[in-house]
């Protein structure tokens, strides 16, 4: 019993890690400008995806390849890099084509919140007009080494997402607390028009916080697609929602919110799954996410304000 | 006035060509997943069928009555969802007016689509759907599988045999007819024939569920002596390997679903050396079969599954009914009436999937095999069950 319940932990730590990194971007475009970015779930199955074709590339997979064979360690490294920026360009584009002009023109956030949903879509379904809809089998670029201990196993993949998503946090957490940067994204989100007459350049603090939501969801993409190496166009769609629910439940616009409802939601889910019968995990699970929201309507780390999407 | 006759016009000139044009034509509707959740199902499909179109078409037509119609296939794509397949059928049924469907494939979308097809009195077959509500109680709908309730036992015995399997752990899809449907199949007849606490652990998860470490943690929990998973190539993919990671050394068995031509680039080395329940074994065949196959593979490039040879079958049964109808022109309704009779009334059919008739039901009667998934990822024939 122990067993299996400390198993379920390194389980539920390594799911409730996907829904954090997810739940960091949806809750930093919020924070900046309260804008909830509906398209964030399939920005990351975009990551997903590019990682997937820089490693192929990388890895010699087309013809076009690097003519020197790369181990697969080196592979990764290049990948993640490359994948950060590649999708942080999505996330970019998305916003300069689709949010700006909208917020140029002073629309309400309705239909910016709108756009975004359809940006969803198109991505989802570009993908699939343009790959087809046949799944994608993720290469294999870390050897699995799985650990026993009793009755419980890891593998090193485990451990390194729950590690890494625990690092990227205390990255972002320097980042928004400790830079100067930081402290204008702030600034922005506590009042997005007094801030222009101090002289901040807020559509430069408005791109660099899509690059950072965004690159965190090309991250998430790799290690989801590390750990579950079979991609299709519409991955992002369910675990997009679900970890905008964990980022609310966290208390939107705070990022220490975010980080612990994705584990929140995570643990609820696995748990829900080890000790009731799993034809009901959802029912329940969103249950328990429904009365926290009941008890505290603002998130676990929300403050009230007066405005809300 | 004017305004409203040029449309009227050109409907009107539209629809006469379309007549002169087609008026020696067959029109059969296939709907089948070309998108969504098992596109590959849905590709095999429609190069199966295309190569059936191009060998009749090639000859002068399908040969009714002393006289020589061309076929014409259309493809509508169910995007592998329910509400999708109803759309599908409908359209097939009403605009382009098709004398018989072939499909859906999955259980999923064939009980809905099933019941439209019925209802608007139009035959139907499906070519892959095992789940008994398909053709239940419906006289228009045919198939070209055999049924859950054989196929659940199938799994049973073979697994009793083959691991010398006592206890038994399931996971299957909850939101899909099939895995559900064969998943409780198996759960009774294997408690039946092993003892009421056999089934140790008996788990589901959702649509689009890419994480099963709570499941599978509770299933290897229960040390059961292999794992049944009647669900999609796709996911089972992601269950073997997330099982492996977490320690399981054991066994799987699966079903039908699994034999799909991208299990093995999806799975790769976890697949290798499991068993699955299936209605053919393309390596190892023979005869017609073998050189189905053979074509297939030299027209596009890979091994066709269980679903192109059915979906081949599935086919031919139509094109024999109406050969046997005998009616292909006159009031639609009534040809389709005459053909729905003519299938019913083949005695016998000599198909690539084996010998079947059809019972009461519109069920053929047929054998089912149990290939293992070798080394080199090829199905290899194990065992064949006949009723």
């Amino acid at each position: 019993m122990t067993a299996s319940i400390i198993q379920n932990i390194f389980n539920a730590l390594q799911w409730g890690s996907f829904y954090s990194l997810i739940a960091l971007g949806y809750t930093l475009v919020y924070g900046v400008l309260l804008l909830i970015n509906f398209a964030h779930g399939d920005i990351f199955m975009v990551g997903a995806y590019i990682s997937f074709f820089v490693a192929t590339f990388l890895l010699g997979g087309y013809a076009f390849g690097p003519p020197f064979g790369l181990p697969g360690w080196m592979v990764l490294g290049l990948t993640i890099p490359l994948t950060m920026i590649l999708t942080s360009v999505v996330g970019v584009t998305l916003e300069r084509v689709a949010y700006r002009p909208l917020r140029r023109k002073g629309a309400n956030r309705l239909y910016v919140v709108i756009t975004a949903l359809m940006c969803g879509i198109i991505l989802e379904n570009g993908n699939l007009a343009i790959l087809g809809a046949s799944r994608k089998s993720y290469p294999e670029l870390v050897d699995k080494v799985v650990y026993t201990f009793g009755s419980i196993t890891v593998t090193n993949l485990k451990i390194g997402v729950i590690l890494s998503s625990i690092l990227v946090f205390a990255i972002l957490q320097f980042i928004i607390t400790k830079t100067k940067i930081g402290m204008a994204m702030r600034a922005i989100s506590y009042d997005k028009f007094a801030v222009p007459l101090m002289g901040i350049p807020i559509d430069t603090i408005i791109v660099f916080t899509f690059v950072l939501g965004s690159s965190l969801a090309g991250f998430a993409g790799i290690l989801f697609a590390l750990s579950y190496p079979v991609l299709d166009p519409f991955m992002g769609a369910l675990i997009g929602w679900k970890a905008f629910i964990a980022a609310v439940v966290g208390g939107i616009g705070d990022i220490r919110g975010a980080f612990l409802g994705g584990f929140l939601l995570g643990f609820v889910e696995i748990g829900v799954v080890a000790f009731f019968p799993s034809t009901y995990r959802d029912l329940i699970a969103f249950t328990i996410l429904l009365i926290i929201l009941c008890i505290k309507p603002t998130g676990l780390f929300g403050v009230a304000k007066t405005t809300k999407v | 006035m004017k305004r409203l006759h040029l449309p009227v016009i050109a409907f009107l000139s539209v629809f006469f060509m379309s007549v002169l044009c087609f008026g020696q034509t067959i029109k059969i509707g296939f709907n089948i997943p070309l998108t969504g959740d098992i596109p590959k199902v849905g590709e095999e499909s429609k190069f199966a069928a295309e190569m059936l179109k191009e060998e009749i078409n090639a000859n002068g037509g399908l040969l009714v009555e002393g006289k020589r119609y061309k076929l014409q296939f259309i493809y509508e794509d169910n995007e592998s969802k329910a509400e999708s397949a109803v759309t599908a059928a409908l359209k097939l049924i009403e605009r382009d007016k098709v004398l018989a469907i072939v499909g859906p494939n999955s259980s999923k979308q064939a009980v809905p689509g099933g019941q439209v097809c019925d209802d608007n009195r139009t035959p139907m077959i499906s070519p892959w759907s095992t789940n008994p509500d398909t053709t239940k109680d419906r006289p228009w709908v045919f198939r070209a599988a055999f049924l859950d309730p054989f196929q659940g036992p199938v799994a049973v015995d073979f697994a009793s045999k083959e691991f010398n399997a006592k206890k038994a752990a399931v996971l299957f899809a909850l939101a899909n007819d099939y895995s559900k449907g064969l998943a409780e199949i198996f759960r009774d007849d294997f408690e039946k024939k092993n003892g009421a606490d056999s089934i140790v652990s008996y788990e589901s998860y959702g649509d689009k569920d890419q994480d099963f470490s709570a499941q599978l943690t509770k299933i290897i929990a229960a040390k059961p002596d292999f794992i049944f998973l009647p669900n999609n190539y796709n996911e089972v993919a992601l269950i073997v390997k997330q099982a492996h990671d977490l320690g399981w050394k054991g066994p799987f068995m699966g079903s039908d679903a699994w034999g799909n031509s991208e299990l093995m680039t999806l799975c790769g080395d976890d697949c290798k050396g499991l068993f699955f329940s299936t209605h053919y074994a393309a390596a190892g065949a023979t005869g017609a079969t073998k050189e189905f196959i053979d074509r297939y593979k030299a027209k596009y490039g890979y091994q066709p599954a269980d679903v192109a040879a059915l979906t081949w079958d599935a086919a031919r049964i139509v094109l024999q009914g109406i050969q046997a109808s005998g009616k292909v022109t006159g009031k639609l309704k009534k040809v389709r009436e005459s053909l729905r009779d003519a299938i019913a009334g083949i005695s016998e059919f000599n198909g690539i999937t084996g010998k079947m008739r059809f019972d009461d039901q519109g069920d053929p009667i047929k054998c089912a095999v149990v290939v293992k998934i070798s080394d080199q990822g090829e199905f290899v024939f194990t065992e064949s069950v006949c009723p």
